[in-house]
Protein backbone atom coordinates (compact mmCIF):
# COMPACT_ATOMS: atom_id res chain seq x y z
CA UNK A 1 0.00 0.00 0.00
CA UNK A 2 1.48 3.55 -0.54
CA UNK A 3 0.27 6.89 0.19
CA UNK A 4 1.35 10.15 -0.45
CA UNK A 5 2.61 13.10 2.09
CA UNK A 6 0.59 15.44 2.23
CA UNK A 7 3.18 18.01 3.14
CA UNK A 8 5.96 17.16 0.63
CA UNK A 9 4.17 14.63 -2.04
CA UNK A 10 6.85 11.59 -0.81
CA UNK A 11 5.39 7.91 -1.27
CA UNK A 12 4.86 6.30 2.16
CA UNK A 13 5.01 2.32 2.12
CA UNK A 14 2.38 1.19 4.59
CA UNK A 15 3.15 -2.06 6.44
CA UNK A 16 0.44 -4.74 5.41
CA UNK A 17 -0.24 -4.99 9.18
CA UNK A 18 -0.94 -1.11 9.00
CA UNK A 19 -4.59 -0.04 11.05
CA UNK A 20 -6.37 2.63 10.54
CA UNK A 21 -6.17 5.62 12.66
CA UNK A 22 -2.34 4.83 13.03
CA UNK A 23 0.46 7.28 13.34
CA UNK A 24 3.56 6.97 10.37
CA UNK A 25 5.87 9.11 9.83
CA UNK A 26 7.28 10.56 6.62
CA UNK A 27 10.60 9.33 5.69
CA UNK A 28 10.73 12.34 3.67
CA UNK A 29 10.16 15.03 5.76
CA UNK A 30 9.63 13.75 8.82
CA UNK A 31 6.00 14.93 9.80
CA UNK A 32 3.93 12.82 11.49
CA UNK A 33 0.98 11.35 9.85
CA UNK A 34 -2.49 9.99 10.38
CA UNK A 35 -3.82 7.04 8.26
CA UNK A 36 -6.96 7.74 7.54
CA UNK A 37 -8.39 5.49 5.02
CA UNK A 38 -6.36 2.08 4.03
CA UNK A 39 -8.55 1.67 0.92
CA UNK A 40 -7.46 3.51 -0.80
CA UNK A 41 -4.44 4.35 1.53
CA UNK A 42 -4.50 8.12 2.79
CA UNK A 43 -2.61 9.71 5.20
CA UNK A 44 -3.02 13.11 6.53
CA UNK A 45 -1.38 15.38 9.07
CA UNK A 46 -1.50 14.09 12.61
CA UNK A 47 -3.30 16.20 15.11
CA UNK A 48 -0.81 18.60 17.10
CA UNK A 49 0.07 18.15 20.51
CA UNK A 50 -2.60 19.74 23.21
CA UNK A 51 -1.81 20.87 26.68
CA UNK A 52 -3.86 18.20 28.20
CA UNK A 53 -2.24 15.11 26.28
CA UNK A 54 -0.21 12.44 27.82
CA UNK A 55 -0.32 9.40 29.65
CA UNK B 1 -16.76 -11.00 25.05
CA UNK B 2 -17.36 -7.72 23.81
CA UNK B 3 -14.50 -5.14 24.31
CA UNK B 4 -14.49 -1.73 23.44
CA UNK B 5 -10.98 0.29 22.77
CA UNK B 6 -11.34 4.47 23.31
CA UNK B 7 -8.61 5.83 21.69
CA UNK B 8 -7.78 8.68 19.19
CA UNK B 9 -4.43 7.91 17.95
CA UNK B 10 -3.08 4.51 17.23
CA UNK B 11 0.35 4.87 18.80
CA UNK B 12 2.42 1.89 18.99
CA UNK B 13 0.96 0.93 22.48
CA UNK B 14 -2.27 0.66 20.85
CA UNK B 15 -1.46 -0.86 17.98
CA UNK B 16 0.14 -3.76 20.17
CA UNK B 17 -2.92 -3.58 21.87
CA UNK B 18 -5.14 -3.83 19.50
CA UNK B 19 -3.04 -7.27 17.82
CA UNK B 20 -3.56 -8.57 21.32
CA UNK B 21 -6.62 -8.22 21.61
CA UNK B 22 -7.63 -9.39 18.19
CA UNK B 23 -5.21 -12.67 19.08
CA UNK B 24 -7.96 -13.74 22.24
CA UNK B 25 -10.36 -13.30 19.72
CA UNK B 26 -12.67 -10.46 21.86
CA UNK B 27 -15.34 -8.52 20.14
CA UNK B 28 -13.16 -5.73 19.53
CA UNK B 29 -14.76 -1.80 18.81
CA UNK B 30 -11.91 0.77 18.16
CA UNK B 31 -14.48 3.79 19.27
CA UNK B 32 -12.75 6.90 18.20
CA UNK B 33 -13.14 9.77 20.70
CA UNK B 34 -13.25 12.53 18.32
CA UNK B 35 -16.26 11.03 16.99
CA UNK B 36 -17.95 10.30 20.12
CA UNK B 37 -21.19 11.42 21.07
CA UNK B 38 -22.58 10.40 24.52
CA UNK B 39 -25.65 10.53 25.65
CA UNK B 40 -25.75 11.49 29.33
CA UNK B 41 -28.57 9.30 30.10
CA UNK B 42 -27.34 6.27 28.40
CA UNK B 43 -27.24 5.21 24.56
CA UNK B 44 -27.28 1.27 24.78
CA UNK B 45 -23.60 0.15 24.18
CA UNK B 46 -23.34 -3.41 25.36
CA UNK B 47 -19.41 -3.61 25.91
CA UNK B 48 -18.49 -6.25 28.49
CA UNK B 49 -15.51 -3.34 29.27
CA UNK B 50 -13.84 -0.43 28.17
CA UNK B 51 -9.99 -0.40 27.61
CA UNK B 52 -9.11 3.35 27.43
CA UNK B 53 -6.81 4.95 25.68
CA UNK B 54 -7.71 8.56 24.89
CA UNK B 55 -4.27 10.80 24.79
CA UNK B 56 -6.65 13.76 25.51
CA UNK B 57 -6.66 13.69 29.87
CA UNK B 58 -10.28 15.34 29.40
CA UNK B 59 -11.67 13.38 26.93
CA UNK B 60 -10.50 10.28 28.71
CA UNK B 61 -11.91 11.93 32.12
CA UNK B 62 -15.09 12.59 31.08
CA UNK B 63 -16.42 9.94 28.91
CA UNK B 64 -15.10 7.47 31.76
CA UNK B 65 -17.55 9.37 33.91
CA UNK B 66 -20.31 8.67 31.36
CA UNK B 67 -19.54 5.20 30.66
CA UNK B 68 -19.20 4.16 34.20
CA UNK B 69 -22.75 5.88 35.13
CA UNK B 70 -24.14 3.86 32.65
CA UNK B 71 -23.03 0.57 34.15
CA UNK B 72 -20.17 0.08 32.30
CA UNK B 73 -16.71 -1.28 33.45
CA UNK B 74 -13.60 0.10 32.65
CA UNK B 75 -9.63 -0.09 32.47
CA UNK B 76 -8.98 2.59 34.34
CA UNK B 77 -12.03 3.81 36.02
CA UNK B 78 -12.87 7.65 36.32
CA UNK B 79 -11.51 7.71 39.79
CA UNK B 80 -8.08 6.60 38.62
CA UNK B 81 -7.89 8.52 35.68
CA UNK B 82 -9.30 11.84 37.85
CA UNK B 83 -6.77 10.94 40.83
CA UNK B 84 -3.99 10.52 38.33
CA UNK B 85 -4.47 12.65 35.61
CA UNK B 86 -4.00 15.61 38.19
CA UNK B 87 -0.66 15.24 39.97
CA UNK B 88 -2.59 17.46 42.93
CA UNK B 89 -5.05 15.17 43.29
CA UNK B 90 -2.34 12.23 42.72
CA UNK B 91 -0.18 13.30 45.55
CA UNK B 92 -2.68 14.04 48.27
CA UNK B 93 -4.04 10.52 47.48
CA UNK B 94 0.07 9.17 48.04
CA UNK B 95 -0.21 11.29 51.50
CA UNK B 96 -3.65 10.20 52.51
CA UNK B 97 -2.41 6.44 52.32
CA UNK B 98 1.10 7.21 53.80
CA UNK B 99 3.31 6.34 50.84
CA UNK B 100 6.26 8.03 50.78
CA UNK B 101 6.18 10.97 48.05
CA UNK B 102 8.53 14.17 48.08
CA UNK B 103 7.15 17.23 49.57
CA UNK B 104 4.53 19.05 47.94
CA UNK B 105 3.34 22.53 48.28
CA UNK B 106 0.43 23.81 46.35
CA UNK B 107 -0.63 27.82 46.34
CA UNK B 108 -2.80 30.03 44.17
CA UNK B 109 -1.44 33.03 43.81
CA UNK B 110 1.92 34.18 42.42
CA UNK B 111 2.69 36.20 45.74
CA UNK B 112 1.67 32.86 48.32
CA UNK B 113 3.49 30.64 45.78
CA UNK B 114 6.51 32.62 45.97
CA UNK B 115 6.80 32.59 49.63
CA UNK B 116 6.16 28.99 49.22
CA UNK B 117 9.34 28.61 47.12
CA UNK B 118 11.57 30.61 49.78
CA UNK B 119 10.15 28.58 52.08
CA UNK B 120 10.40 25.05 50.37
CA UNK B 121 14.29 26.47 49.70
CA UNK B 122 15.45 26.20 46.43
CA UNK B 123 15.90 24.21 43.81
CA UNK B 124 12.43 23.36 43.57
CA UNK B 125 9.86 22.00 40.64
CA UNK B 126 7.24 23.92 39.52
CA UNK B 127 4.67 21.58 37.69
CA UNK B 128 1.19 22.21 35.95
CA UNK B 129 -1.53 19.89 37.81
CA UNK B 130 -2.23 18.84 34.42
CA UNK B 131 0.29 17.21 31.81
CA UNK B 132 2.51 15.03 30.40
CA UNK B 133 5.57 14.00 29.12
CA UNK B 134 7.72 16.65 31.49
CA UNK B 135 5.55 19.59 29.37
CA UNK B 136 6.13 22.60 31.24
CA UNK B 137 7.91 21.41 34.10
CA UNK B 138 10.37 24.80 35.81
CA UNK B 139 13.11 23.55 37.94
CA UNK B 140 13.39 26.69 39.49
CA UNK B 141 17.64 27.53 41.39
CA UNK B 142 16.91 30.86 42.62
CA UNK B 143 14.26 33.68 43.27
CA UNK B 144 14.80 35.71 39.66
CA UNK B 145 14.28 32.36 38.08
CA UNK B 146 10.71 31.96 40.67
CA UNK B 147 9.78 35.21 39.88
CA UNK B 148 10.30 35.48 36.47
CA UNK B 149 8.69 31.59 35.74
CA UNK B 150 5.86 32.87 38.10
CA UNK B 151 5.01 35.57 35.97
CA UNK B 152 4.95 33.55 33.07
CA UNK B 153 2.41 31.08 34.55
CA UNK B 154 0.03 34.31 35.41
CA UNK B 155 0.30 35.44 31.79
CA UNK B 156 -0.30 31.92 30.25
CA UNK B 157 -4.16 32.49 31.43
CA UNK B 158 -5.72 28.99 31.68
CA UNK B 159 -7.17 28.75 35.15
CA UNK B 160 -4.68 25.58 35.68
CA UNK B 161 -1.74 27.45 35.61
CA UNK B 162 -2.95 29.87 38.51
CA UNK B 163 -2.73 26.71 40.83
CA UNK B 164 0.47 26.33 41.50
CA UNK B 165 1.88 22.94 42.38
CA UNK B 166 5.33 23.07 44.20
CA UNK B 167 7.57 19.96 44.53
CA UNK B 168 11.25 19.79 46.45
CA UNK B 169 13.76 19.18 43.76
CA UNK B 170 14.71 15.50 44.71
CA UNK B 171 18.28 14.82 43.56
CA UNK B 172 18.09 11.50 41.40
CA UNK B 173 21.55 11.20 40.21
CA UNK B 174 20.60 11.13 36.56
CA UNK B 175 17.96 8.15 36.78
CA UNK B 176 14.33 7.20 38.33
CA UNK B 177 12.54 4.33 38.13
CA UNK B 178 9.04 3.67 35.56
CA UNK B 179 7.04 0.67 37.53
CA UNK B 180 4.18 -1.01 35.94
CA UNK B 181 1.56 -2.31 37.73
CA UNK B 182 -1.21 -4.22 36.47
CA UNK B 183 -3.81 -5.17 39.34
CA UNK B 184 -2.14 -6.59 42.46
CA UNK B 185 1.01 -7.03 40.58
CA UNK B 186 3.69 -4.85 40.05
CA UNK B 187 5.23 -6.76 36.52
CA UNK B 188 8.36 -4.75 35.43
CA UNK B 189 10.20 -1.65 36.01
CA UNK B 190 12.52 0.13 33.96
CA UNK B 191 15.30 2.65 35.09
CA UNK B 192 15.09 5.43 32.72
CA UNK B 193 18.92 7.26 32.69
CA UNK B 194 19.31 10.81 31.56
CA UNK B 195 21.81 14.05 32.02
CA UNK B 196 18.38 16.09 32.02
CA UNK B 197 17.00 16.22 35.15
CA UNK B 198 13.57 15.44 33.48
CA UNK B 199 13.97 11.60 32.83
CA UNK B 200 11.18 10.85 30.81
CA UNK B 201 11.78 8.66 27.81
CA UNK B 202 9.82 11.07 25.77
CA UNK B 203 12.41 14.08 27.11
CA UNK B 204 15.49 11.24 25.58
CA UNK B 205 15.93 9.53 28.49
CA UNK B 206 17.22 5.91 28.22
CA UNK B 207 15.84 2.96 29.16
CA UNK B 208 17.07 -0.11 30.99
CA UNK B 209 15.56 -3.05 33.16
CA UNK B 210 15.33 -2.50 36.72
CA UNK B 211 14.81 -5.81 39.06
CA UNK B 212 11.09 -5.38 40.85
CA UNK B 213 12.49 -6.71 44.42
CA UNK B 214 10.12 -6.89 46.85
CA UNK B 215 10.10 -3.80 48.80
CA UNK B 216 9.40 -1.85 44.92
CA UNK B 217 6.80 -4.40 44.32
CA UNK B 218 5.19 -3.73 47.51
CA UNK B 219 5.61 0.26 47.23
CA UNK B 220 4.26 0.29 43.85
CA UNK B 221 0.88 -1.99 44.71
CA UNK B 222 0.35 0.03 48.11
CA UNK B 223 0.57 3.34 45.84
CA UNK B 224 -1.27 2.16 42.78
CA UNK B 225 -3.79 0.79 45.24
CA UNK B 226 -4.41 4.78 46.91
CA UNK B 227 -5.30 5.84 43.22
CA UNK B 228 -7.63 3.40 42.96
CA UNK B 229 -5.77 -0.16 41.37
CA UNK B 230 -5.66 -1.10 37.80
CA UNK B 231 -3.14 -0.21 34.89
CA UNK B 232 -0.89 2.15 36.13
CA UNK B 233 2.67 3.36 35.44
CA UNK B 234 4.62 4.89 38.44
CA UNK B 235 7.55 7.32 38.32
CA UNK B 236 9.91 7.16 41.76
CA UNK B 237 12.57 8.91 42.38
CA UNK B 238 15.64 7.14 44.60
CA UNK B 239 16.06 9.70 47.62
CA UNK B 240 19.55 8.46 49.34
CA UNK B 241 17.77 9.28 52.81
CA UNK B 242 14.58 8.66 52.75
CA UNK B 243 14.74 5.69 50.22
CA UNK B 244 11.87 5.48 47.26
CA UNK B 245 9.70 8.35 46.81
CA UNK B 246 6.77 7.97 44.92
CA UNK B 247 6.57 10.89 42.24
CA UNK B 248 3.58 10.55 39.78
CA UNK B 249 1.21 7.79 38.28
CA UNK B 250 -0.06 7.67 35.07
CA UNK B 251 -2.96 6.15 34.24
CA UNK B 252 -3.08 5.55 30.13
CA UNK B 253 0.77 4.41 30.32
CA UNK B 254 3.01 4.34 27.57
CA UNK B 255 5.37 0.70 27.39
CA UNK B 256 6.71 0.83 23.92
CA UNK B 257 10.19 1.41 25.49
CA UNK B 258 9.45 -0.96 28.42
CA UNK B 259 8.96 -4.32 26.62
CA UNK B 260 12.38 -5.44 25.03
CA UNK B 261 14.19 -4.14 28.01
CA UNK B 262 12.06 -6.13 30.94
CA UNK B 263 11.26 -8.80 28.81
CA UNK B 264 8.22 -9.08 29.68
CA UNK B 265 5.13 -8.64 27.26
CA UNK B 266 3.30 -5.81 28.82
CA UNK B 267 0.53 -5.73 26.31
CA UNK B 268 -0.61 -9.09 27.01
CA UNK B 269 -0.69 -8.73 30.79
CA UNK B 270 -2.97 -5.75 29.91
CA UNK B 271 -5.04 -7.64 28.22
CA UNK B 272 -5.10 -10.71 30.79
CA UNK B 273 -6.89 -8.31 33.17
CA UNK B 274 -8.90 -6.38 30.41
CA UNK B 275 -10.56 -9.61 29.87
CA UNK B 276 -10.93 -10.58 33.05
CA UNK B 277 -12.49 -7.42 34.69
CA UNK B 278 -14.79 -8.10 31.27
CA UNK B 279 -15.33 -11.68 32.87
CA UNK B 280 -16.69 -10.16 35.94
CA UNK B 281 -19.08 -8.64 34.29
CA UNK B 282 -20.20 -11.14 32.03
CA UNK B 283 -20.47 -12.90 35.39
CA UNK B 284 -22.86 -10.68 36.75
CA UNK B 285 -25.17 -10.12 34.04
Amino acid sequence: MVAECPECAAEIELAPDTIEGEIVECPDCGVELEVISLDPPQVDLAPQEEEDWGE
Amino acid sequence: MKVGMLCSRIRVEEKLLIQELRKRRVNLDIIDDRELILEIRGNGWDHDVILERCINHSRALYALRILNDWGLPSVNTYDVANTCGNKLLTTSALVRAGIPTPRTCVAFTPESALQAIEEMGYPVVLKPGVGSWGRLLSKVNDREAAEAILEHKKVLGSYHHSVYYIQEYVEKHGRDIRAFVVGDETICAIYRTSPHWITNTARGGEASNCPVTDDLHELCVAAARAVGGGVVALDIFEDQDRGMLVNEINYTMEFRNSIDTTGVDIPARVVDYVLQVGREREGRA
